[in-house]
Parts: C-alpha cells; sequence; structure tokens
C-alpha cells in the first residue's frame, strides 16, 4: 500500500512535468548548444580546433516567431538541413522571399516561401551557398540571446547584410 | 484528502491545457479538412482525416503513404497529398516526392520541385467521411 501509491504519484508528477516542459520547449523557447565555427564571431570565437563541450555557446531559441513565420533580415535562426532532416544548423537569413541576393558569381532569386542564410564566417560555413534557399517551414526557432559562457552573455543582434540583398 | 483531489485537479487541467494548445506538436494526432487536390480519396465536402505524428520520426513512412507537409511555397499552409517516391535515383537525399491524387488540381512536387523530408508533419492514418453529419458518419480506413 505504501511504496506503490508513492511511485505512482512520482509518476503522474513526472508525467505532468514532462508535458508542461515538452510544451514550453515547443511553443515558446529552448536552450541550444552551437557547434562548430561558421558563425564565429556571434558564436563560439575562440576557433581553437579542440572545442570541448563545456566551451560551446548556449544559445536561447525562441520559437514564437514561428506562428507567422515572421522573420526579418539578419536573424540568426535555427532550421533542420535540407538534405537531412535530423540536423540542425544556426545561421543568419540574409535573403527574404522575394529578395534577389548577390553571390560571387551570381545574383540569386529567393522564391516565395524559401529564405537565404548564411554563416557569418563566410571563409568556413556551409550555408545557402552550397545547398540554395532554405523552406521557411524548416525553421525550427530564432535565436535571441547568447547563455553561456558567462563572460558572453547577451542579445544576439539582427546584424542586416550589407550590399547583399535588392529586395523586391 | 482535499489537498490531493486539488493537486490531482491541477496536474489534470496543466495537462489537458497543454495537451490541446493549439500549435501542433510530435505527440497529438489532429484533425483537419481539404480541399479538392485529393479527390477521390478525400472529398472535399466533409472529409476529416487523423494525422498521426510518429511515423515519419521514426523513418516509418514508404511510397504510398498519405502525409501532412508544411508547403515550401508558403510555411503558414499544411498540404495533404500522398508519398510517390523517397530519396533514391530520381529523388535527391533528404527528400520525397509527393502528388495529389486528383492530378488536375493538385499543386505538388510536381510545380515545387522535391520535398525536404523535414516538412513532413504526419502520416494520415484515418479519415472521416461526412464528419458533420453525426447520425450517417462512418469510420474507413486509410490503405
Amino acid at each position: 500500500m505504501g511504496t506503490p501509491s508513492v511511485l505512482w504519484n512520482i509518476a503522474k508528477k513526472c508525467f505532468t512535468v514532462g508535458v508542461i516542459t515538452l510544451t514550453v520547449s515547443d511553443l515558446f523557447a529552448s536552450i541550444v548548444q552551437v557547434r562548430g565555427t561558421s558563425m564565429c564571431p556571434t558564436f563560439n570565437p575562440k576557433t581553437n580546433s579542440l572545442l570541448d563541450s563545456l566551451s560551446e555557446d548556449r544559445v536561447l531559441v525562441e520559437k514564437l516567431c514561428l506562428r507567422n513565420y515572421k522573420l526579418a533580415h539578419g536573424d540568426v535562426v535555427v532550421f533542420s538541413s535540407p538534405n537531412n532532416h535530423k540536423e540542425k544548423h544556426v545561421k543568419r537569413i540574409v535573403g527574404l522571399p522575394g529578395d534577389w541576393v548577390r553571390t560571387i558569381y551570381d545574383v540569386v532569386h529567393v522564391p516565395e516561401g524559401h529564405c537565404w542564410v548564411e554563416g557569418d564566417n563566410s571563409a568556413s560555413s556551409l550555408d545557402s551557398r552550397s545547398f540554395g534557399p532554405v523552406p521557411l517551414g524548416l525553421v525550427k526557432g530564432r535565436i535571441t540571446h547568447i547563455l553561456w559562457p558567462p563572460h558572453r552573455v547577451g542579445s544576439v543582434d539582427r546584424k542586416s547584410p550589407q550590399n547583399r540583398v535588392c529586395a523586391s | 484528502m482535499e489537498n490531493h483531489g486539488r493537486e490531482a485537479m491541477a496536474r489534470a487541467s496543466i495537462s489537458f491545457a497543454c495537451y490541446t494548445s493549439p500549435m501542433p506538436t510530435y505527440y497529438r494526432p489532429t484533425m483537419s479538412v481539404l480541399g479538392p487536390s485529393m479527390l477521390p480519396t478525400l472529398s472535399i465536402t466533409g472529409d476529416v482525416v487523423l494525422v498521426e505524428r510518429l511515423s515519419h520520426r521514426l523513418g516509418k513512412l514508404g511510397s504510398g503513404d498519405l502525409v501532412r507537409v508544411r508547403s515550401p511555397l508558403d510555411p503558414n499552409k499544411t498540404l495533404t497529398k500522398r508519398v510517390v517516391a523517397m530519396e533514391g535515383d530520381k529523388v535527391p537525399k533528404g527528400h520525397v516526392w509527393i502528388q495529389g491524387d486528383n492530378l488536375y488540381v493538385s499543386r505538388d512536387s510536381r510545380h515545387f520541385g522535391p520535398l525536404p523530408y523535414g516538412l513532413i508533419e504526419g502520416k494520415v492514418f484515418m479519415g472521416v467521411s461526412n464528419a458533420k453529419s453525426i447520425v450517417s458518419g462512418f469510420v474507413h480506413r486509410m490503405s
């Protein structure tokens, strides 16, 4: 009589907490670890080869922007890779639907429902220059703040690209 | 004892609120109504489909399945189409080819190209015909 009901109570509490956590992280915000140097110097500015797990930036990803997909030029977003839905990437939006984006050799039109993303560190970034415009439906959230490491805590600014975009 | 009851009520109402929250999440099947692009399989007058959101995450999706996807042309819209081909020779890696059953009016991969797998939101597993009419409604399985 004693132990089973205690376990059942704990199970019920865990279930409730689980449901609340899932809902909050899906609808409002979650915390994500940023790997790699494609967004240097915005994230992971130390380009040492041994980026161990503790020194990687942790950021706050807000999901409220997904209600109407109201995204702006210069927003840093998390999106599922078009070539592998299990991978997520972090890049900055350079072009929105209808824009003409200037790349090195070409001027590319961003089709409706898509966006053009690029990493801040152009030299080592796999982005829309390789896999093309990304459907907005793959965007999973917008990064608003850095939460770790403590000396770099702060908001992530919207940096509009200069001379790269001719809006429609 | 009273506290117990209140606590249980609070827990139940929080869980219910989370479960029925308006945004689609991955653990909850949803119902929706459709346009003419899937005739004659799914009709426009009162058919409602139940979409489960687990199969595509577990990789259990194959050609012939009816899926609900987020439109690549407008992220605020969702489409219900059939998976005609999975990745392979003609379809690039990480993508699927979708088509509506009513080819004349359907806007699908023939217009916007292969669809990234990440845009798939769920698989249709059941349809309810004449959902509005409670008396004559019946449930049929989607093959």
